[in-house]
Order: C-alpha cells, then structure tokens, then sequence
C-alpha cells in the first residue's frame, strides 16, 4: 500500500512535469489524435515521445523491451492520476493493444526485441489482416495463401475491411499455410512490411463518407519465415485471442471511452454524458414546463442513459469481478455487442432529435457537430459488423456463456 | 463502492440460499396458496427468518438489530426472489420499519423496532390510493384533534397490511392531493377503534390490505408535521431498491430454469437450444439480467454510502428491472410452451410475481419520467 502511494507521488510529479498544457481537458482546439494518424500535432508529438521513453505507452509491458513494467495495481493509479489532469495516453494503436499483448504472450524472443520497441514508439504502424471478400462472420475460411519458399513464405490474396491499411507500415495477417487441413487447422499467423513488392492497397469509400477501411491485395509478396508468430499452421489460436484484445477496446469506444487505450476519466465521463444526450436535444426539441417538449422523445432520450449507466456499471463489476476471481468474468463476452448496439441506439435517437438540422451532408446551412452527428450516425453502422457482427457475438454468448448446444 | 460481492456478503448468500432452499422453495407458496392460508404466509417461516437476524439486519443495536447495511439487506432479498419466498419482509422491516427508525422518539422507536426485529411486532405501511403509484396523492386527512390527530379516508395495496400490529398512514395535514408539503407519517394501532383492514388476495398470491380509517387516533406523529415527505422518499427510495433485488433474484432463477430446458427439451429431433432464434433472445435475456444486476449493487452500495444519487439511480433500478423482469418472465413462458400454460409447472409463479413487482413503487415508465425530472429536463 505504502509503495502505491509511493508510486502515486512519483507519477503524478512526473505527469505535472511532462504532460503539455494542451494535451489536458478542457481540450483548448485540438481532438485527441486518432489512431497513428500522420498528422500529429507538435505538442502531441512531444507528448508522445515523452511518454514513450518512459515506456507509458505500453505501462505493463516488461521493462527490457522499452514498457513501464508497471503492476496491475500501479497501471491503476497512473490512469487515475491521468484522469485528475484530463489527459490520455498517447500512441495508443493496434500495435499496442493487439498485437503487442499477443507477441508478449506468444512471440519468440527475437520477434519480441524486434518489433514492441517499435510499438511503444508508435515508430510502426500496424494493420490487421483478417477478414476477406469471402471470410467475413466465417473468418475461419479465409483463403490467403502463403507458401514456404527456401527461407521464406510468399502470400497471394487479399484482405478486406483492414483499418488504416493506407496509412501503416506493417501488416500482422492471417494465412493459409496448408490448404488440405480441416479449415481452423491450416492457418498461420505471420508479420510483413506493407511497402513490400507486391502489396496493392485501396480505400475503401464508406456511406459515412470516411475511407479508414481498405482493400489489400497480394502478389507474390515475400515474408520472412522467422516472421511467423507462434507455430505454422497453429495460427487460429493466435488469431482468437487477439480478437479478445480486440473486442475490449472496440466495446470500450462504443460507449465514448478510449477502449483498452486509457480508460480515461471513468467516472468524470459517466457523470458528464448522463446530462448529455438531453442538452444535445433540447435546443432541437424545445422545452416545456421545464421538460423536453416532445414526451415520447424525452423517454427515448432517458430510456438510452439509463442502458449506458446500466452497461457502464456492468463493465466496471466484471473488472472489479475479475480481479477477485483473478480471471476474466463471463460477463465481458457481452460487452462489444451491447456497446455497439447501444451506441447505435443513441445516434438514432440523436438524429431524430436534431430532424432536418442531422440531413446535412456537407457546407452551408449546418454547424459543425450537426454534421459530424450525422457522420457519426452513418459510422455507427459498422461498429456492430466489424471485429464480430453483433449476430455472431450472441451465438458466442449462447455457446461459451450460457452453454447451449450448438 | 463495490460492485461485487465481498467475502462476507458470499458467505450470507450462500447461508441465504441454504435456508431459503430448505424452507420455502416454490412448493411452500403453493402449499400455501392451495391450503388457502388465512394468513397468506408462514408465521414460523418467517419467525425463523427472524431469528437469523434478517427482520432486524439494518437496526441500530439499541433497536435489537445487527447494524448491517442495504448491500446486505439486497443480498437476502435476492435469495428470497429466487423462490419467491412470501413473507412480511419488505413491509415489516423496510417500509414500516424504516418509517419508525428514521421518524419515531427513540424510545418508541426502540420499543417498536425491537419487537419488529424478532417477528413478533408486523409493520406496515398505508399510503397508495390510486391504482397507478403515486406517492403525493394522498386525499385521507389527519386532523388535529387535542393533543394528538385523528385520521379518516382509505388506503388500498397496502402491502401485508393484513397482519400488521401497527400501521404508519400517510396523511394530509395540509395543501392538496399530488402536492409534497403537507404530508404527514402517523403510526396507528390497528386495534384502534375506526381502523377496518380487508384483505385482498394478489394475483402472485402475496398480500395486501385495504385500510379504512374513521376518526382514528394516531399514537404517534413520525417526523414532522407536514414535513412526512422527507421521510417517505428516502424510505421508497430504500424499499425500492431491495424490491429490484428481490427481482434479479426472481430474473436469475427464471433465466436458469429457462436456460436449463433450452438443453433438455428436444423438438424436430434436436434440442430446441441449437436454434438460432432461441439462441439470441436468450442472449438477450442475460444482457438484460447482468445490467440489472449491476445497477441494483450500485444503488445498494449508493444507499450505505449515504451517495447523493441515490433516487437518480433508485429510478434507473427499478425502470431496467421492471423491464428486465417483464421479458425474461414473459420469454420463460412462451420457451417452455405449452407446459408454460399450465398451473402446474411454477412458471406461471414467476410471470405473476415479476407483474406485481413491475407496478409496486412505480413501474419502468414512471422511473423514466422520474429519472428525467431529477435530471433536470
């Protein structure tokens, strides 16, 4: 307790020293900055590169590969002392939240010195190679091929829906390593450089109007064999529990939280979006007796805080339930789902409140966050298809939760 | 605040469950419903519950009780959810009681709290008189009378009213039906000349009374004259949040036997379980449950905390376990089909009980309403 309260000292010193005035709330301009963006403003960047030398960017990662080496207990209170200043971490990416935590778990040596200093840099970007034209809910039947030629694998196929893969220097992917095998049985987890000969990639143009998702294509693309994660052909298991890591962070942005990044100004969030939804309407809606206009819209609007307390409360027993039972509490298997659901229940019913001013697609006649609502609205959309359909995350619910047969 | 359980508060459950499984699973309702009990539950049953400190678990010691807080009380109301345990455990202890503990001298308070945490002394409390809860819209008059007041008008749904020694009325001293000030908490005998208590049988076959009350003699003011909303809506607030508890206890237990015949029934050659269909409303179901659940622990921990938000989340508890009690009560029946239809089976216990328990202190839209108050739109 007493070296808590130790570390406690010694952290938030360090963040008064090192944290910019501008990376703190209240946010003077600037939005936290997404997902490796190239755009990194300059206090940002300081910031960044701060926290990375200190190994804050990967808190718990051991040590001698660049991380803070901080226990459960002390990445704790370094969150919370980031939440009293306002300020998130920074760097937070696929590297760090995917593909870090697996390679820590899974990864040789090697692959662990050479590619976590990288991540914790943000110096690499990642991209996840997944799912494909025809391997989307059914991701186990993806058809990529990789062959073992002398030291290395050469690749032919493509990968659909990958994040940002127009924007990453790397590309963590699965691939079918043997063709004859039972269809989980044959798939190889394995790491190559996006500017790779033979690597094509297109934006893909979404309804919201956003292109953050692409299209990878592969001809003969040339991967290192040492690049393979874990054994050849045992690369579902890897694969799986990635999408664990991933669901966390994804049901996490659902609810406006920063995922598995942060876990920025829990409390402060919840309290502040309680009031939220009802200040956005009101001037849309109109007020009567002190009361949004519109009744039914009022019930809708309460209905969705309500869900959003509720589910944030859920989320923060499983923690506090795995912590106890030390081991993940089966409730988490919900979370993507819901959160996404939720999130998607709320922006139509924002939409509604805002009527025509939600209708705008772009210039004149629309303030600002009219529009950004009504981009938000149509993005919201794919947060229950992408990392899981929202379908499929209720038949795991069914299966490994409930124990129905399948 | 704690959201799960701590080691204690599992050992009480566990000891909860052991009790409630050995005397009163769902065979004891229906004995006594079937016998048609005069009394519509258990005496001994509950003196037994009593006796391990249950009545009297929120008392002050002086009081004859243990001192434990609300997180604890909602664990036992829980396991009383579970098989649908009917005795005068919410009326007696936390609406009735409550009423004395925060409103009574201390002299009276510890004399009636004593006998109240042992079994011997029933509480309960009058105060509904529309058929859609509304707590201010009170119309029976207290009327100054001497030293004291005297009460007349009539009260309806009030719960284990038939059995109580002593009831605590809600009565106007001043203003109008749906106002706030003016309200007034008197504890009454019910052998007092005046009082006439008709039983009426619920349909989950628990109990509540209509009071008649003309020119009663109070026994005691409780709190202040006029001021009795300042103790009525803490105490709602308390009561309805063990009631939530109470139903997650009722969600969990018709969850798992729906669950449970998902896997054993077969229709078609397999087991009714592979379908799809079934599959993802019973997914569902758990969402909704295990958002319940949370929710009713965070008010619980909010009522020990002394937290500011406590009617904020009351509402949000009871609006989502109204709901949540609703639909898996509902999907219990239609999965089980047929057999769900019948007496026999105790499915239809569930769906009666979880109906009840919607419309005591308010139902999903009144909280919704309420929540929304509060927060200030």
């Amino acid at each position: 307790m007493e070296s808590l309260d130790s570390y406690r000292q010694e952290i938030s010193t360090w963040l008064e020293a090192n944290c910019p005035r501008s990376q703190r709330l209240p946010r003077e301009g600037e939005e936290p900055v997404p997902w490796g963006s190239p755009e990194i403003p300059k206090e940002a960047q300081v910031w960044l590169e701060r926290c990375a030398d200190a190994g804050l960017t990967c808190p718990t990662w051991p040590t001698e590969y660049g991380g803070a080496g901080l226990s459960k207990e002390q990445d704790k209170v370094l969150k919370q002392e980031l939440g009293r200043i306002g300020a998130q971490l920074p760097g937070q990416s696929f590297g760090t939240h995917m593909l870090g935590p697996v390679l820590l778990e899974l990864g040789t040596e090697e692959q662990k010195q050479r590619f976590l200093p990288d991540i914790i840099h943000n110096r690499v970007i990642w991209a996840q190679g997944y799912s494909e034209p025809g391997a989307g809910s059914d991701l186990a039947s993806l058809q990529t091929r990789a062959e073992r030629v002398g030291d290395e694998y050469v690749i032919n196929g493509s990968k659909i829906w990958t994040t940002g893969a127009n924007r990453a220097d790397w590309m963590f992917c699965l691939v079918r390593t043997d063709p004859d095998a039972p269809k989980h049985d044959g798939i190889s987890f394995i790491l190559f450089d996006l500017k790779s000969p033979g690597v094509t990639i297109s934006p893909i143009e979404l309804i919201s109007g956003a292109s953050e998702f692409c299209q990878v294509f592969f001809e003969d693309v040339r991967a290192k064999a040492d690049n393979l994660v874990g054994e050849k052909n045992k690369g579902w298991a890897i694969a799986k529990r990635l999408l664990q890591y991933e669901r966390t962070m994804i049901s996490g942005m659902g609810t406006g939280g920063s995922g598995g990044a942060g876990g920025v100004v829990k409390k402060k969030r919840v309290a502040k979006r309680y009031r939220s939804m009802a200040d956005i309407a009101l001037p849309y809606v109109g007020e009567r007796d002190g009361k949004l206009a519109d009744p039914n819209m009022r019930s809708l609007v309460t209905q969705n805080e309500m869900d959003t307390l509720c589910f944030s409360l859920t989320m923060k027993r499983a923690g506090e339930e795995a912590k106890a039972a030390k081991g993940p509490s089966h409730t988490a298997s919900m979370f993507k789902w819901y959160g996404t659901e939720l999130n998607k229940r709320r922006n139509e019913i924002l939409i509604s409140a805002l009527g025509t001013q939600a209708l705008g697609w772009e210039g004149e006649g629309f303030l600002d966050h009219e529009l950004q609502q009504t981009r938000g609205w149509l993005r919201s959309k794919g947060n229950s298809i992408e990392g899981g359909t929202s379908e499929v995350q209720m038949n795991v619910i069914a299966k490994r939760v409930l124990g129905l047969p399948d | 605040m704690a959201l799960a359980l701590t080691e204690d508060q599992q050992i009480l459950q566990s000891t909860a469950r052991e009790f409630v499984d050995a005397t009163a699973p769902v065979t004891h309702l229906r004995a006594l419903r079937d016998g048609k009990d005069a009394d519509g539950f258990s005496r001994d049953v509950w003196g037994e519950m009593a006796k391990l400190g249950w009545a009297g678990l929120t008392f002050d010691e002086s009081s004859g009780g243990s001192g434990l807080g609300y997180a604890e009380l909602g664990v036992l109301f829980e396991e009383c959810g579970r098989t649908l345990v009917p005795s005068p455990f919410l009326a007696s202890a936390v609406l009735g009681g409550e009423c004395v503990r925060r409103g009574a001298d201390e002299a009276l308070r510890d004399r009636i709290l004593s006998g109240v945490a042992t079994g011997e002394t029933l509480l309960a409390l009058a105060m509904d008189e529309r058929p859609r809860f509304a707590p201010y819209e009170v119309e029976t008059r207290a009327e100054k009378a001497g030293d004291g007041f005297t009460i007349s008008g009539e009260k309806r749904f009030v719960l284990d009213g038939h059995v109580a020694d002593r009831l605590v009325i809600v009565a106007r001293t001043s203003g109008n039906a749906g106002d706030r000030d003016g309200l007034t908490l008197l504890l009454v005998d019910r052998l007092a000349k005046g009082v006439t208590v008709t039983r009426t049988q619920m349909v989950d076959n628990r109990n509540a009374a209509i009071v008649k009350l003309e020119g009663v003699q109070a026994e005691a003011v409780l709190g202040e004259v006029d001021r009795g909303a300042d103790i009525l809506d803490p105490v709602l607030d308390r009561a309805t949040a063990v009631l939530c508890a109470e139903m997650v206890g009722l969600m969990t237990q018709a969850f798992e036997k729906t669950m449970e015949y998902l896997k054993t029934r077969e229709q078609f050659g397999v087991k009714i379980g592979t379908f799809q269909a079934l599959k993802h409303r019973a997914a569902e179901m758990f969402a909704e449950l295990e958002l319940s659940r949370s929710v009713v622990r965070e008010v619980l921990s909010a009522i020990d905390d002394e937290g500011p938000d406590v009617p904020t989340l009351v509402s949000v508890a009871k609006a989502r376990c109204s709901d949540a009690a609703s639909l898996i009560s509902q999907e219990m029946l239609q999965m089980h089909g047929g057999i769900g239809m019948t007496d026999e089976a105790d499915i239809g216990f569930y769906l009666k009980r979880a109906r009840v328990s919607e419309l005591t202190f308010g139902d999903s839209s009144y909280h919704r309403d309420r929540f929304a108050t509060l927060q200030g739109y």
